[in-house]
């Protein structure tokens, strides 16, 4: 079932375009990936998918339906975006931001059902947040703050995540944290994930499918081993590297060999 | 840390209604003519429906209180409440917490429309005074959508900005006020005083005219309260989250500039309140709309009682205006969020 279809997708910054003659599918239980050099149109593709920009060109449909002509909080109820910058350094409780996820479903005025509260507990302990869960996200670090940005989208109860370079602020080990709870999503609940990356080796440690652009267009797409070609890589982030297999994990990884 | 710092949201709202009720018996004693604890609460529960009270007091004390200091002193509540909420309003939508009215310039442009309205149309008496808040209320939007016009660049703004649109929002709508005032001839003193603010010489009827607009005005806010929490999460999250951010703020600008126009039209401007107040509950409350809004508005109350009744009582036989009481208190306050604002900028 196809999930998303972006049709000729185009949009300019003033004059300036950013994104030329886009086309791709994400097919439903998908792992999506996006990657390109900075500049390419990422995160301008991301917004026009999720409607929060409207594209200059051509159609975004979202389950047949264009994106634009769907309800936010409809919208909402289906899908999660995990921002770069993840939640502000607010003083709200790690709690108080994960029940924020329930927004979509509350009635006006309403508050949290029991169920509501069950489920944000149950996530606030599947991501291992439940010792911290009084403290304000003031307090915590990078890292921890972006986990509390995912529980926040898994209280969404989303069929998509759609994450936007959700690692670049971490270090190796909460980018591992956060990919690895992203995964388990994906996997125990058949969550479709898309996902913007920077990392090259991350996206191909955890993508199935990739998208690569490259000034604004699609240079290739397809299955992850089809777009992860040296050659290509090399040429599309003007960078010297060599491509080798990882030897535990049996996937593409790239070594930068510039001096 | 900070959160075991905070005090129990119920043992702040309960200390806030019991200071406020505290504070209307004791300004009711003070003033030119002063009279005991005792008295002058016997002389306010006497006015409660139900209770008869054998009078222990003269004519002329009952007057004193229930018409010339009660009627300021609630007065002065209302209009509290009124800034107060107005400027947590301002601060969550635009997430900005020097964010206020009378900072962007709503309220000088609700006193441009309502002196305007005085000037062109006689109108102090009688119906009249029920339409002076609309005329301000149409004034404080022209403001408001002016600030957030010149504010606006390439769909950002930046606190910084926001707030330098305001100082030129307040001079260029200042100046327009200034020519009113020169043009006006005889009703000169009476717009100049109420530019700076004042409860002087406000009956019964000052209040009735309020009233609804704090009802529907702090109605609506408190509906929203939820909605401010999610917006501080930032505007894309917010819309990720399912809300349509623009039109919720445009909602929330409008009624918090009604509630501001609304007062400006009966007190004057009165500044720094909506930025004071909301700003210490949120250091001793947190930042829960939900707990925020509530607690700002009592405090608000009680905090513009006490600025009023120290304009009426500081000099002996002579009034400070009250926006020069708020002033003297705002202004360093205003001073020190800017440098606490700019040495964190990021957060």
């Amino acid at each position: 079932m196809k999930l998303f279809e972006v049709v000729k997708a185009g949009h300019d910054f003033g004059n300036a375009p950013v994104l030329r003659d886009v086309s791709f599918e994400i097919e439903e239980g998908e792992s999506f990936g996006i990657i390109g050099p900075n500049g390419s149109g990422k995160s301008t593709l991301i917004k026009g998918m999720t409607g929060l920009l409207s594209l200059t060109r051509g159609e975004v449909r979202y389950r047949g339906r264009p994106v634009k002509a769907i309800a936010k909080k409809e919208l909402a109820r289906q899908i999660a975006v995990l921002e770069q910058e993840g939640t502000p350094a607010l003083t709200f409780s790690v709690e108080e931001i994960v029940a924020m996820g329930r927004y979509p479903w509350l009635k006006p005025l309403a508050d949290l059902s029991l169920r509501d509260q069950g489920l944000v507990r149950n996530v606030l302990k599947s991501l291992g947040l439940w010792e911290i869960r009084t403290q304000s996200i003031a307090t915590l670090s990078g890292g921890q703050r972006q986990l509390v940005s995912l529980a926040r989208a898994m209280a969404q109860e989303p069929q998509v995540l759609i994450l936007d370079e959700p690692t670049t602020y971490l270090d190796i080990g909460h980018q591992t944290l956060v990919m690895e709870h992203v995964r388990r999503w994906h996997a125990e609940q058949g969550i479709t994930v898309i996902m913007v990356l920077h990392d090259l080796n991350l996206a191909a440690q955890y993508c199935t499918k990739l998208l690569l652009l490259e000034d604004g267009q699609v240079r290739s797409c397809g299955d992850m081993s089809e777009v992860l070609k040296e050659g290509i890589i090399s040429k599309v982030y003007h960078t010297d590297l060599i491509m080798i297999e990882h030897p535990v994990l049996g996937v593409p990884q790239f070594l930068l060999t510039s001096k | 840390m900070r959160a075991k710092l905070r005090l129990n949201k119920i043992t702040i709202a309960g200390g806030l209604v019991f200071l406020l009720l505290l504070s209307v018996v004791l300004s009711s004693m003070i003033g030119s003519v002063k009279l005991p604890f005792g008295l002058s609460l016997r002389i306010l529960f006497s006015h409660v429906p139900g209770l008869d009270l054998t009078p222990t007091w003269t004519l002329a004390q009952n007057s004193i209180v229930w018409e010339l200091r009660l009627p300021r002193i609630f007065l002065s509540l209302v209009v509290g409440g009124m800034l107060s909420s107005a400027g947590v309003a301002f601060q969550g939508i635009l997430r900005n917490p020097l964010a206020d009215p009378y900072i962007l310039g709503v309220s000088v442009g609700a006193a441009f429309g309502a002196a305007a309205s005085i000037i062109f149309f006689t109108h102090s008496t009688g119906w009249g005074q029920f339409a002076l808040p609309l005329f301000s209320f149409a004034g404080g939007l022209i403001s408001l959508w002016f600030v957030l016009a010149l504010a606006q660049h390439q769909g950002q703004r930046e606190r910084e900005t926001l707030i330098l649109a305001g100082v030129v929002t307040q001079a260029l709508i200042g100046a327009f006020l200034s020519f009113l005032i020169a043009i006006s001839g005889q009703q000169m003193d009476l717009i100049v005083f109420w530019m700076m603010g004042s409860l002087a010489n406000r009956s019964w009827t000052d209040l009735w005219i309020l009233l609804p607009y704090f009802g529907l005005g702090y109605t609506y806010l408190s509906m929203q309260v939820r909605d401010l929490n999610i917006i501080a999460l930032g505007e894309n999250a917010a819309t990720y989250l399912g809300m349509d951010v623009e039109k919720k703020k445009i909602r929330v600008l409008i009624i918090g500039s009604l509630l501001t126009a609304a007062a400006v039209s009966v007190v004057g401007i009165i500044g720094f309140v909506g930025l004071i107040v909301p700003h210490l509950m949120r250091l001793i409350a947190g930042p829960d709309h939900r707990v925020l809004l509530p607690l700002s508005t009592l405090a608000g109350a009680v905090f513009l009682l006490w600025s009023d009744t120290l304009a009426r009582t500081l000099l002996p036989s002579r009034e400070i205006p009250i926006g020069v009481i708020t002033a003297f208190v705002g202004a360093p306050f205003f001073a020190f969020l800017l440098k606490k604002g700019l040495r964190r900028k990021s957060a």
